[in-house]
């Protein structure tokens, strides 16, 4: 349903922009602690890069990269790495306490919300990517 | 200046809202929704607020542009013509809700009002607590990550439960 464009004006500008826009995921994602964006942020970003490469170099460039379930398992992967950023604070006796992780508070700390921002990124990201690939992927019905 | 920019900015919200509902063509409606989406993250972004921006470039801009395209693609591109007599009760309701929702706008506090209720309540213990608490110099990332970890958990859950959903019910059929 989605064919790639054969314009070199498109093409080319998705192969600038993808990249950049996957750097600048990441760069959001371990800038949050001290400047706006963090996971949810740089999930969307890491996203869009991915559906920006579908619509201009085609879906079966999606389709090599993206196997479905393994990103839904990514997804459900960046939601324990949240839980279990949680628990390990249970050993300082409260749930989510980062001052539990290695390190002194502040570093414990910055740890700890980095993980999670990690586990928020790979989940929402991930979901994303595999609507879209639902969606997208499957030829219309006649 | 910043202020005619918020002016500008919002009467151009207002103009793609109505080209979105107006247009017969879905596709323009779902085009005029997306250039919504853009709107409202320069929006959020003349106001301060980057962290919504971001997002409301990428999804609202984006991906849900994208998503709508992509089901239309299955569907049809014309709306069903709206049943008569359902127009002018739909027109009535609209009208009550939104004289009263205009009424109140006049008693909501002025915008970056420090008096106002939510900014009086837990927002200055967060503020003035965070980077002693939290070590976080993002008072953002502060409440989202620390303060309202709890919060931030069961969101991750919903937004991954929400796309396990959609996944499993646009299931292929071959499989």
């Amino acid at each position: 349903m989605i064919e790639r464009h054969g314009s070199p004006v498109v093409t080319t500008f998705v192969r600038v922009t993808v990249p950049l826009a996957q750097i600048f995921a990441v760069y959001v994602l371990v800038h949050g602690h001290g400047s706006p964006g963090g996971g949810f942020q740089a999930g969307v970003i890491l996203a869009g890069s991915y559906i920006l490469r579908a619509l201009g170099l085609g879906r079966e460039r999606l389709a090599g990269a993206v196997d479905e379930p393994r990103w839904v398992a990514l997804a459900a992967a960046g939601v324990l790495l949240y839980l279990v950023t949680g628990l390990l604070g249970l050993s300082r006796g409260a749930f989510l306490d980062y001052g539990a992780l290695p390190g002194d508070e502040v570093h414990a700390r910055w740890l700890g919300i980095l993980l999670i921002e990690i586990g928020v990124t790979l989940a929402v990201a991930a979901t994303l990517v595999v609507i879209f690939c639902r969606l997208a992927g499957r030829e219309p019905e006649p | 200046m910043s202020e005619l920019l918020l002016a500008a900015l919002l009467v151009l919200l207002v103009i793609m809202a109505l080209a979105a509902v107006r247009a017969g063509d879905l596709l323009i409606a779902v085009l005029a929704l997306g250039a919504y989406g853009f709107v409202m993250a320069l929006t959020w972004a003349a106001i301060g607020a980057a962290d919504v921006s971001f997002t409301e470039a990428v999804v609202g801009a984006g991906a849900t542009t994208v998503f709508m395209l992509a089901a239309l693609l299955r569907t049809t591109r014309r709306r069903s013509p709206a049943v008569p007599g359902l127009r002018w009760a739909v027109l009535a309701v609209v009208a009550v809700v939104g004289v009263q929702l205009l009424g109140l706008v006049v008693a909501l506090p002025p915008w970056g009002d420090p008096a106002a209720p939510a900014a009086v309540h837990v927002s200055p213990r967060y503020l003035s607590g965070a980077v002693r608490e939290t070590g976080t110099p993002n008072a953002v990332t502060a409440v989202l990550a620390d303060y309202r970890g709890y919060d931030t958990l069961i969101e991750t859950v919903v937004i991954f439960t929400a796309g396990l959903g959609c996944w499993l019910l646009l299931a292929r059929p071959d499989r």
